[in-house]
């Protein structure tokens, strides 16, 4: 249907509207997608890929933005994957990750595209580290991608990050409370955002408590917490140092390539997933067959399941 | 038996909502911005105070199928000359719409129109007959 080898070319040369088509042709898995990302993902591994996840309103945009900024001052190029949840209710959603960003707008060493769950967050998973190997591939130094850090699903996507950041803020009570449970193993680096903030120490020092708790094993990258005031830029230059000596840490000892195999894992099996339930749906012979069989308790479901998977 | 039904989903419309330049007025882009997204739509909100190259810029890396610019302050002809002489020097065609909204004289809607601008809503437009533009416009 399209021309995509020349699509994937167009990207490795960087060339912005070939980036965007990219991009759209990953999150709507429209035909050619695989082949455009197969081809890219040979090119990629260059960039440093920073996740920065937590919950809603720590300022994670604005933080994001800081972060490019600095990085555009050290005259590194920037991709950014903000991504918003879409509305459960009418699917349609309103991403306004780019208000927060505005200081990088008109600027070209800036790529910022804004994604919706779109309802579904396992495929969104998917089309986020898609999206990363075509920044990465297209040339750009650091690529961060942003989520919400609600669910176990937003975990998975940040996790395909080689260095992630958990953003919280003083305030929230239990803020602590609600990124502890699965973020907390996850965070590489800890940011105390708007630590102009009162409460913003005891924010911190919970945060140490809670990383004193955790079971160190000698050699173990030593998780720091930082502050920061996103819009105003303070105490990113410091992040940014961080995220520097974490990237310096895993190439050091291997770290760099077990996080590679981990998330080639990760892909392979979504990729794998979403094959299997291509070929097993309505409308598929063995398939209905099964489904009959199951139905009028003739099979079980475990065992139709093993058989299906068999026959592909 | 009835098979179970896969459901398929369109692809929801990209849409761009920008304010451009000297206009600090965006209630009603975000009622439209609302509006558009309980229509099932993606809506992407630029914010006040953008300049034309931003906008731009923001419309092709998010490639959108609509872009819709709101002006209240009278400075439309300009800006939406000067939008339409960076879109001519994108290095390939862009590929989606623009909408104008906003106070605009009638007089002025025909001219916009002849620069290639997709539809003119002005203050009376429903919501319907936003949604209703907006999905003619993308074709979807």
């Amino acid at each position: 249907m399209t021309a995509t080898a020349p699509l994937a070319e167009r990207v490795l040369r960087g060339e912005q509207g070939a980036l965007a088509r990219a991009l759209t042709l990953v999150e709507r898995r429209a035909p050619g997608c695989d082949e455009v990302v197969a081809e890219l993902h040979r090119a990629a591994g260059r960039a440093h890929v920073i996740g920065v996840t937590g919950p809603p309103g720590s300022g994670k945009s604005t933080l994001v933005a800081a972060m490019a900024a600095e990085y555009r001052r050290a005259g590194r190029t920037v991709g950014i994957i903000a991504v918003d949840p879409s509305s459960v209710f009418t699917g349609g959603a309103i991403l306004g990750d780019r208000i927060r960003m505005s200081e990088l707008a008109g600027d070209r060493g800036v790529f910022i595209r804004s994604f919706a769950t779109r309802g579904a967050l396992g495929g969104l998973a998917r089309v986020a580290l898609d999206a990363v190997t075509v920044l990465d591939a297209a040339g750009r130094d650091v690529v961060v991608l942003e989520t919400v850090g609600v669910g176990q699903a937003e975990v998975d996507v940040v996790s395909g990050a080689q260095s992630v950041a958990v953003v919280s803020v003083p305030g929230l009570g239990d803020g602590v409370q609600a990124i502890k449970a699965g973020l907390l193993e996850i965070a590489d680096v800890h940011v105390v955002n708007k630590a102009d903030r009162e409460g913003a120490h005891r924010t911190v020092s919970e945060l140490r408590e809670m990383l004193r708790l955790s079971r160190r094993r000698p050699g173990q990258w030593n998780v720091p917490v930082e502050q920061t005031v996103a819009h105003s830029g303070e105490g990113v230059p410091d992040l940014i140092e961080r995220f520097d000596e974490h990237m310096t840490w895993m190439a050091g000892n291997g770290e760099r390539e077990r996080r590679a195999r981990r998330a080639a894992a990760t892909r392979i099996r979504w990729a794998a997933e979403e094959l299997v339930r291509g070929r097993l749906r309505p409308g598929s012979p063995a398939f209905d067959a099964a489904v009959d069989e199951v139905a009028g308790k003739r099979d079980d479901p475990a065992a139709a399941a093993r058989r299906l998977l068999e026959q592909l | 038996m009835t098979a179970v039904q896969e459901e398929t989903v369109a692809e929801p419309i990209r849409v761009m909502l920008a304010k451009i330049g000297l206009d600090g007025h965006d209630r009603g882009v975000k009622v439209v911005a609302r509006t558009l997204r309980d229509a099932g739509m993606e809506v992407v909100y630029t914010g006040l105070h953008r300049r034309p190259e931003q906008v731009v810029e923001a419309a092709v890396q998010e490639d959108v199928d609509i872009l819709g610019i709101s002006l209240l302050s009278g400075a439309h002809m300009p800006i939406f000359t000067r939008l339409f002489d960076l879109l001519a020097q994108l290095d390939e065609p862009h590929r989606f719409a623009i909408v104008a909204g906003g106070v605009m004289p009638d007089e002025d809607e025909t001219e916009l129109k002849q620069m290639g601008v997709g539809a003119v809503l002005g203050q009376d437009s429903t919501p319907e007959s936003i949604v209703a533009e907006i999905r003619s416009l993308a074709g979807r």
